[in-house]
């Protein structure tokens, strides 16, 4: 009796969607990249990196808006309009905390993503595109991070952003022109400020987006990797399903909801109890407003530079080390090429490639925590030490990857 | 995730752990201030405390009056006529009168503005800082954790006068230890810890007003997030019962 009505209105439903169908493919799109689309049935803990990052990055984009409702990008009201935020406007602790802390988890996350990559070998062949818009991404994020946290117009702000764009001063000829062209003036300024917002607000998001896009369609284009680095499109049944493979949607979206809810946990924790995270997510030189005639005693920037930040001052010579700290960037783009290995997991690699990965990821940590140090004779030397490390690993994998002992790859997924 | 996997996350977030960021500003040895900033009474002392003794010469810009009365609990009329001497009203922020420029002439030094001390100093700093003001050999006011500091001890009637004990180098353990109670004041030194320990829990809620909201707040998020971990991980574990 009741089942009449609700399936008058399904064949209603099904021609409003057959209407837009004709019009846009959006079930055609929603079957090819969702339902349709078969992904690895072996992911682990190292796969839920990619959505939690577009989850943070659509909740700064969220925060972001609310946030720039209320802030002022001018040198002299800054930094009391963030403060206006945290007391006066409602609930703009929570939306600014958010902001805050998500841009620190975005850079947890995404080298946790950047990671899951040398363990499987996700940039090998046929994923190098995949990969380099991936570093590309990379690039954009630190972009926007650096810029975000000028705006607060903190002492560390200030310094900061002085350090870090008088780098640029070291380029022989074209240095000093080019810092004076990136400011807007002589020195860190209300010009700075004003283009920095500009930039963090609308240029960067513009092409993080447009970038993100593009990683994911060369993410469907070959499909994930996985633990096994093996492909699963090998082997199929008569209908071309592949053997190991299970659609995206359900499975993978149930399976990221749990994450989410994993992943938001940590992240409440941080944000209701520990937002300055002993000083790595909001320094304590940034509650003191920028102050030009007053350098603070320990410059440093956030945490997630400063493994680079390490790079540059372990080397004596100012233009380089802001070469080496560029090469170190730069680097990662030929990462797809420089490892030869014909397998693409770890665990069919031999342990030769086991202990490089674990012991460049020691250094990657170790030059971070040097990096926020205060300098001392012996800290110089270990960061010469990990710096020397950090670039032997790329060395090494373009000369043992192709003859490196490997394990024999088995057809199937294992688990 | 197998075994190798953990171990790796877990020697790597013991390594991170192992930093510890410090305080860029203060030397020596703090002391813990052990504040409790849920402890509404002792907000409300060291608000007292506050406007009695540092907003003379400090100002609390980001700080207005009526978010004090509301949050520590206190009738309008009463913050009126307790805690506001000038005529102002209780929507506007806690400004001084006495203006930068002339405070640097009178002082040497602007007196920082204190609304977010508690943030960049640090509780510890600023409850040892409190503790160990003493007279040096001109005469003057000194301090163990900010040496020269152009502050006088405003709180000298309370604590007493100290003075530097035996060769006046840093010592090894504490900065107390180093400092004798040459005159005592109105207050034993216990008292004078509370008072204290009540001023900087004033200025631990003055640097963040939200502080015991956002924590209050965060039990119940949280509580809803594990509700919600455990219904996602149920409902995962139901669609991937036919994946083998």
């Amino acid at each position: 009796m009741m089942a009449k009505p609700a399936s008058a209105l399904a064949k209603r439903a099904d021609e409003l969607m057959n209407w837009i169908d004709k019009r846009l493919p959006v079930t055609a799109f929603w079957n090819a990249t969702m339902t349709g689309y078969y992904a690895p049935k072996n992911f682990n803990f190292w796969y839920y990196m990619g959505s939690l990052a577009l989850l943070v990055l659509v909740m700064q984009i969220l925060t972001g808006i609310f946030l720039t409702m209320h802030y002022k990008p001018s040198a002299a009201e800054a930094f009391a309009s963030v403060e206006y935020i945290m007391r006066d406007v409602d609930w703009g602790w929570l939306i600014r905390y958010m902001h805050s802390t998500g841009a620190s988890f975005f850079f947890i996350l995404i080298y946790l993503h950047m990671f899951r990559s040398l363990l499987y070998g996700s940039h090998q062949k046929p994923r190098e595109l995949l990969w380099v818009f991936g570093v590309l991404l990379y690039l954009a994020l630190m972009a926007e991070a650096f810029m975000g946290y000028v705006l607060p117009w903190g002492q560390m702000s200030y310094w900061g952003a002085q350090v870090i764009i008088n780098l640029f001063g070291a380029i022989p000829s074209i240095g000093e022109p080019l810092t004076e062209w990136i400011r807007g003036d002589y020195f860190i300024s209300d010009a700075t400020l004003n283009r920095f917002f500009a930039l963090h607000v609308i240029a960067i998001p513009l092409a993080i987006m447009g970038l993100v896009l593009m990683h994911l369609v060369a993410l469907r284009e070959n499909g994930s990797n996985n633990p096994d680095g093996i492909e699963i499109k090998a082997n199929k049944d008569e209908n071309g399903i592949p053997l190991d493979g299970i659609p995206f949607h359900p499975y993978y979206t149930v399976k990221d909801i749990f994450g989410v809810a994993v992943f938001l946990l940590i992240f409440a924790f941080v944000l209701f109890f520990w937002p300055e995270a002993g000083g790595l997510f909001l320094e304590h030189d940034n509650f003191i407003p920028a102050n030009p005639m007053a350098t603070p005693e320990h410059i440093k920037p956030v945490w997630y530079f400063t493994p680079y930040y390490a790079i540059l001052k372990a080397v004596p010579d100012k233009l380089m080390g802001v070469m080496l700290m560029g090469a170190s960037v730069m680097v990662l783009f030929f990462l797809p090429w420089l490892d030869r290995s014909p397998v693409k997991s770890i665990r069919y690699r031999g342990m030769w490639y086991k202990v490089m990965v674990i012991v460049f990821a020691i250094a990657f940590v170790r030059l971070g925590m040097l990096g926020m140090a205060t300098g001392t004779p012996a800290e110089t030397i270990e960061m010469r030490v990990w710096t020397f490390v950090y670039f032997s690993f790329f060395i090494l994998l373009f000369f043992l990857s192709p003859k490196g002992k490997t394990k024999p790859v088995p057809d199937r997924l294992t688990h | 995730m197998n075994k190798k996997t953990v171990s790796l996350i877990f020697s790597l977030v013991a390594m991170l752990s192992a930093s510890s960021p410090v305080f860029a500003a203060g030397g020596g040895n703090l002391e813990s201030a052990g504040i409790n900033v849920r402890d509404v009474a002792a907000i409300q002392r060291g608000a007292k405390w506050f406007v009695n003794y540092c907003f003379s010469c400090h100002s609390a810009s980001y700080m207005r009056y009526n978010r004090l009365a509301e949050d520590l609990g206190l009738d309008e009329d009463m913050v009126q006529e307790n805690l506001v001497f000038a005529d102002v009203k209780l929507g506007e922020t806690m400004e001084i009168a006495m203006r930068p420029g002339d405070s640097e002439i009178w002082l040497g030094k602007t007196p920082p503005d204190l609304s977010l001390i508690s943030r960049s100093r640090g509780n510890d700093w600023l409850f040892t800082y409190m503790k160990t003001f003493y007279q040096d050999e001109s005469g003057g006011w000194n301090n163990l954790v900010l040496p020269n500091a152009s502050m006088p001890h405003v709180l000298w009637q309370m604590q007493g006068i100290q003075k530097l004990s035996g060769s006046g180098h840093e010592g090894e353990h504490g900065s107390d230890s180093q400092l004798v109670l040459a005159t005592p004041g109105r207050m034993t030194p216990e008292q004078y810890e509370g008072t204290v320990r009540d001023l900087v829990t004033f200025l631990d809620y003055l640097s963040e007003p939200a502080k015991l909201k956002r924590k209050n707040l965060g039990i119940w998020v949280m509580l809803f997030l594990l509700l919600f971990a455990g219904v996602a991980y149920a409902l995962k574990v139901e669609y991937w019962r036919d994946v083998h």
